[in-house]
């Protein structure tokens, strides 16, 4: 466990450091609340409405493809962190097989998401109409 | 190989620590640190403006202290000095929390900077892998800030944020593991280890993939650290001031020096994955306490320059567009780093994992003989 104690200290001395400034600041700062300065700024005019309405959807699908392919490297660490020590054993073969089949499977992910149009910021529907009429839905 | 800067000056200075010592070793080693990684962020707002005045034929800061060094100080007691305004409709604690979450996440990654072979607080053995773990805690202290002000520029800053933060982690993370797999090792000291003091050791020049590996890493960090051109979460001239558009003085002051200071990391850790991280020519100043000031200094020097380009790069390109940046990371990079890795895990099996400077070396001594 000793060699984790830094990450815990550095994360306490983050606190410490935040927590310090804040309250020095607090001592030492002006502090006159009024209305106008508790809005929250768009341009100078009263804001309209909350800002938590619905997003575009793009972010959301571009966060499930991330979760993917951060799952899938996250996986990959563990077995190519051992390649080279199978290499000297003799036996990469066997790790560089499941390695790029590994990899093709998520070469066929890009592909499928390319071809889906979701890669796409702006996801035009000619695209989708495309792949339809191709009979690839 | 040291594990822990504990177990380096145990070895060093012939001494046995005891669970005391070592957490009296560590908080002050980490405090060092902290404190010096500060100082290079509050340095690095410094060098930012003096740079960009170079760049734009100004003068930049140049009245508080000699050639205005002292700026980031004034800077640093005005925001001491500001009022501290929260909107009234936010989200009160996750508010209050975003910076704080910025700013622990960039200092916890301190933990595995391998600033020398002796120098590196601890040297975990599952180092690059904690350290990716780590730096995205800065993505979602950046996405909680913007979304809880309750403010729609901060709002759409936060989403960018979010969105292009966790776009740029998958190539970044799959030209890490290319490098990994020619080390061997996910600890920063074998990754670093594994490398020469010259070029021709470097894993920039390993193999080909390496070669474009690191532009790839580089770009990624540019766009994970949110800077220009990629600086879409804070875009000034668009969404006024982005997801840190509602925090004012020292909570802003902690966004901004979270950034500076996760700049400087990511630059150190491509100097030590690329680089040749604290490879000393020539062995120079050997095993001792000498010896880790050189490593020191060589790698604060190659990082300080990486630190340069980033800041040069700041100032001579424009801003992408939103659905230009998607389509360089999902149709460029990763597929190019994809490819990367596939290469390097042949070129391996091929060569042994050999270099291309020692197949160059073996083909030429071979021919003379």
């Amino acid at each position: 466990m000793d060699v984790y104690l830094p990450t815990f200290l550095l994360i306490f001395i983050a606190l410490v450091i935040v927590f310090g400034a804040l309250i020095v600041s607090y001592l030492i700062r002006p502090s006159n609340p009024s209305l106008v300065k508790q809005t929250a700024y768009e341009c100078g005019e009263l804001p309209v409405g909350p800002a938590w309405a619905n997003f575009n959807v793009r972010f959301y699908v571009i966060a499930l493809v991330f979760i993917i392919f951060d799952v899938e490297s996250a996986l990959m660490f563990p077995v190519v962190a051992v390649y080279r020590h199978f290499l000297q054993l003799g036996s990469g073969g066997a790790v560089l097989l499941s390695l790029l089949v590994f990899i093709g499977v998520l070469i066929q992910g890009v592909i499928y998401c390319w071809r889906k149009g979701d890669l796409d910021w702006i996801k035009s529907y000619r695209t989708s109409s495309d792949v339809r009429a191709k009979g690839l839905k | 190989m040291n594990e822990t800067i504990v177990s380096y000056l145990g070895e060093t200075l012939g001494l046995n620590f005891n669970w005391l010592g070592t957490l009296v070793i560590f908080l002050i080693a980490s405090l060092i640190l902290a404190s010096f990684l500060a100082l290079i962020g509050g340095l690095g707002t410094y060098a930012e403006r003096k740079i960009s005045a170079d760049i734009q034929m100004r003068y930049g800061p140049n009245r508080v202290g000699p050639y205005g060094i002292l700026q980031f100080l004034a800077d640093g007691v005005k925001m001491l000095l500001k009022e501290d305004c929260i909107p009234r409709e936010s989200d009160k604690f996750i508010f209050k929390l975003a910076p704080i979450l910025c700013f622990a996440g960039v200092l916890a990654s301190l933990a595995v900077l391998p600033l020398s072979s002796g120098f590196i607080l601890s040297d975990l053995n599952v180092g690059i892998f904690y350290l990716l773990g780590v730096t995205s805690v800065v993505g979602v202290g950046i996405f909680l800030g913007g979304y809880s002000s309750n403010s729609k520029w901060a709002m759409l800053g936060g989403m960018r944020g979010a969105s292009q933060i966790i776009s740029y982690e998958v190539p970044v993370t799959l030209t890490i593991l290319s490098v990994v797999m020619i080390a061997g090792g996910l600890s920063l000291n074998t990754l670093v280890g594994g490398q020469g003091a010259y070029p021709n050791g470097w894993y920039l020049f390993h193999n080909p993939f390496s070669f474009i590996g690191f532009f790839i890493y580089f770009i990624g960090s540019l766009a994970e650290t949110n800077r220009a051109p990629f600086d879409l979460p804070e875009a000034e001239s668009e969404l006024v001031s982005g997801y840190h558009t509602e925090f004012s003085g020292m909570r802003f002051a902690f966004f901004a020096l979270s950034e500076y200071i996760e700049v400087f990391v990511l630059c150190a850790i491509a100097a030590a994955l690329f680089l040749g991280g604290y490879n000393v020519p020539f062995r120079l100043g050997g095993d001792g306490l000498l010896g880790q000031l050189f490593q020191l200094v060589v790698f604060f020097a190659k990082s300080f320059l990486l630190y340069y380009v980033v800041i040069w790069v700041r100032w001579t390109l424009p801003r992408m567009r939103v659905d230009h940046l998607m389509v360089l990371c999902w149709k460029y990079l990763t597929p190019i780093a994809l490819f990367n890795l596939v290469g390097t895990a042949i070129w391996m099996y091929c060569f042994n994992g050999r270099s291309m400077y020692m197949i160059l070396k073996h083909f030429l001594m071979a021919s003379g003989q």
